[in-house]
């Protein structure tokens, strides 16, 4: 008996009892899908992280960060000395692994606005033209402050996007491009020139949608319907919102305009709020971070109220999280799954609790031992290969559905390698599921079996 | 050597204790070609024996040998392959496949014996043809009538080209007419050189072959009992032997 009639018989035999077959697949087909479409939003969100991460400024970015004094130093924490630029320049000097080093001076909570219209930006910070190599900064329009602007503390800054967007409007509204340079806003009700604005950064995912919303709106503008009432601000991440929402100015001038005036008992606080550091080579990140902490410790007196936060470490937890997400979804993929199989045994053991006559009259006219098993285990392994195509169907649906109702998430992607894995899966159930029956009916003795009532 | 050959089989059955011997120390010698009716009364071992015969069944005690093959050495699926390819059995149910059409059943002992479809087609056409039913192909078991699905059941028997039919009581479950019908093709299978074995209650039938063998509680009677073989003609009422053409 060849394998493509034991195929065929067993497709009638599932055909014979529709509905029962459909049911029994069930369970197959929601854990096919469950492990298609887990994994489908597990690599979305790692797709969303990693360009999260590169749009916070790659991998080779270190965070110099503060930290209270270690217990062992406690009695000297008043004269820790924060982030200076004593120690900027001190890095720069004698940390040759160091390739960028960038301070910044934030305003905090700064509003910044023009005439009627105000918005608190993600960040206002002053700093030096080296945040744009740290941050993967790329200017569109104007120019980046220089040193003479540093030096003489000038009032100009540079925008992104979505400051524009909230002060001058948003150009999908207005319907054509608005580069404000040259143009006054105030910053905490101090006048600044706008010299320069950053390109509009976003994900992959708005960028699919500007795209949509694009031949949208040509359509709506044939028809005359309403117009979107807001931006795109938020969309695509909050990475990106954050680097879209950003003011620079010149660190001089966050320091005189507005350090200088908050005074504290007559000495002005010269601590900046972030250094950021770009190592000059990956591979040696270790060798760097040690070489940098040689030289803070110079210029801390020894104080360890510092600390380095690579990328690496982000990584590591992005990594976490996806692995942690990837094993609770093939959890409960693998629970629905065997949930399926014993779904598929029972009712195979069922059938041929029902065949047993049928079985019998087969081996009276000479079907052998291995004939019945073959064809149960076929039976069983068409029902859950059946069910695991639903299954992959229906998790392109439920993706496509998820898709449609936030998109604002990262978009679920789904993967060959999870429908390849999920498709094995499911023959394996089959085959575990078709196992037991298979073998029962196949050592049925022709006698008992064409006596069975 | 006779095709088939039985030497003391026994057939014992344990229930609750209690022994029944469905069969008792049972010897036969069964020659090419002959015809042959089984007789004797209810629960005697009649189909008990034409399961240990069939390879259906195993004998307690004894030895089975058909067409030089000994059953009791042969493993379960050299004797799914003698039951596929040596013996034809026709039951007194029928016992058709009722999801599969008329050709299909009849072409299923040939998927077994791994014939390619072509063949398969054309030697069940043939065996169809034989028993009349060449123009009922597509119709399922339920929608024939008995004799209909018992001329079915002797194709499927046969297709195979079967050295042995066995029939249990293969005209049991029809009328007069029909079961005359059947008895006429057992006859012509006889005729064509094959050995028929039928276990029949009608002492018609039983009149018709040349041997009968009489079981009586598990053994083999001595001496037919003529009035159960539709021997006895002296007597009144009881029926002259047919005659079948
Ligand atoms: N599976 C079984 N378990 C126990 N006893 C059995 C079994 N099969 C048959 N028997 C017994 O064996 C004896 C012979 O049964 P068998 O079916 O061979 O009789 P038979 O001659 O074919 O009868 P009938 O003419 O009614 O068909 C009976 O007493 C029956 O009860
Ligand atoms: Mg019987």
């Amino acid at each position: 008996m060849n394998l493509f009639n034991t195929i065929a018989v067993g497709l009638k035999e599932i055909w014979a009892h529709k509905f029962r077959s459909v049911l029994t697949m069930l369970g197959i087909i929601l854990g096919v899908a469950s492990l298609v479409g887990m994994s489908a939003i597990i690599k979305g969100m790692e797709n969303g992280m990693k360009e999260a991460m590169v749009a916070m400024g790659g991998v080779d970015k270190v965070l110099l960060q503060s930290q209270p004094v270690p217990p062992w130093q406690d009695h000297l924490a008043d004269q820790a000395p924060g982030r200076t630029m004593v120690d900027v320049i001190a890095l720069k000097e004698s940390a040759p692994l160091i390739r960028v080093v960038s301070p910044e001076m934030s305003l905090g909570e700064a509003v910044v606005s023009r005439g009627e219209k105000s918005t608190v930006p993600s960040e206002v910070v002053g700093c030096w033209p080296a945040v744009l190599e740290m941050n993967l900064h790329v200017l569109e329009h104007g120019r980046f402050f220089t040193d003479l602007d540093e030096k003489s503390a000038s009032s100009v800054c540079v925008i992104g996007t979505g400051i524009r967007d909230e002060l001058f409007g948003n150009p999908e509204d207005i319907g054509h491009e608005i580069i404000p340079l040259g143009e006054q806003i105030m910053i905490e009700g101090q006048p600044f020139t706008i010299i320069g604005m950053f390109q509009h950064y976003m994900g992959e995912e708005e960028a699919k949608q500007r795209l949509v919303a694009k031949q949208l709106k040509e359509q709506q503008e044939k028809e005359g319907g309403p117009k979107r009432q807001r931006g795109w601000g938020r969309r695509g991440g909050w990475a990106f919102w954050r680097k879209n929402n950003t003011v620079y100015l010149p660190l001089n001038t966050a320091y005189l305009k507005f350090r200088a005036a908050g005074d504290k008992d007559g000495i002005v606080d010269q601590r900046l709020t972030d250094i950021d550091l770009k190592v000059a080579d990956f591979s040696r990140l270790e060798e760097a971070i040690q070489q940098a902490k040689n030289v803070l410790m110079i210029t801390h007196r020894g104080i360890e109220d510092f600390t380095f936060q690579t990328q690496e470490n982000q990584i590591e937890s992005i990594d976490k999280q996806i692995k942690n997400a990837r094993l609770s979804g093939g959890l409960i993929a693998a629970i629905s799954l065997l949930v399926g199989g014993i779904g598929i045994m029972n009712i195979m053991l069922a059938s041929i609790n029902e065949r047993v006559r049928e079985i019998g009259i087969c081996k009276a006219i000479g079907a052998t031992g291995p004939d019945i098993f073959i064809q149960i285990l076929v039976e069983s392994i068409v029902i859950s290969v059946l069910g695991a195509l639903a299954g992959l169907v229906a998790s392109e649906l439920l993706v496509s559905l998820l898709a449609n109702i936030s998109p604002t998430q990262n978009t679920p992607v789904i993967t060959r390698t999870a429908e390849l894995i999920a498709l094995a899966f499911s023959i394996g159930v089959g085959v575990v599921a078709g196992l037991i029956p298979a073998i029962k009916a196949a050592r049925l003795s022709p006698i008992q079996a064409l006596r069975y009532e | 050597m006779a095709l088939l050959e039985l030497r003391n089989i026994s057939k014992i059955y344990h229930l609750g204790g209690e022994e029944i011997r469905a069969l008792d120390d049972v010897s036969l010698d069964i020659g090419e070609g002959e015809f042959i009716s089984i007789i004797g009364p209810s629960g005697s071992g009649k189909s008990t024996l034409m399961h240990i015969v069939g390879c259906l069944d195993t004998p307690s005690k004894g030895t089975v040998r058909l067409d030089g093959v000994e059953a009791q050495n042969a493993s379960q699926t050299q004797l799914a392959h003698l039951r596929n390819k040596k013996i034809g059995f026709v039951f007194q149910f029928f016992n058709l496949l009722p999801k599969l059409n008329v050709v299909q059943n009849v072409e299923l002992p040939m998927i077994y014996a791994g014939l390619s479809a072509k063949e398969r087609r054309e030697r069940a056409l043939k065996a169809l043809e034989a028993v009349e039913m060449g123009n009922r192909l597509k119709n399922r078991p339920s929608q024939l009538s008995g004799g209909q699905q018992q001329r079915v059941a002797i194709a499927r028997a046969l297709v195979n080209d079967p050295k042995i039919i066995l029939a249990d009581e293969p005209t049991g479950n029809l009328d007069t007419h029909t079961g005359e019908v059947i008895l006429a093709l057992f006859r012509r299978l006889s005729a064509e050189g094959r050995t028929v074995i039928l276990v029949t209650h009608n002492p018609e039938i039983a009149a018709v072959t040349p041997r009968r063998i009489e079981i009586r509680n598990g053994k083999i009677a001595d001496k037919v009992d003529e009035r159960l073989a539709g021997l006895d003609r002296t007597k009144p009422g009881s029926p002259a032997p047919i005659s079948v053409a």
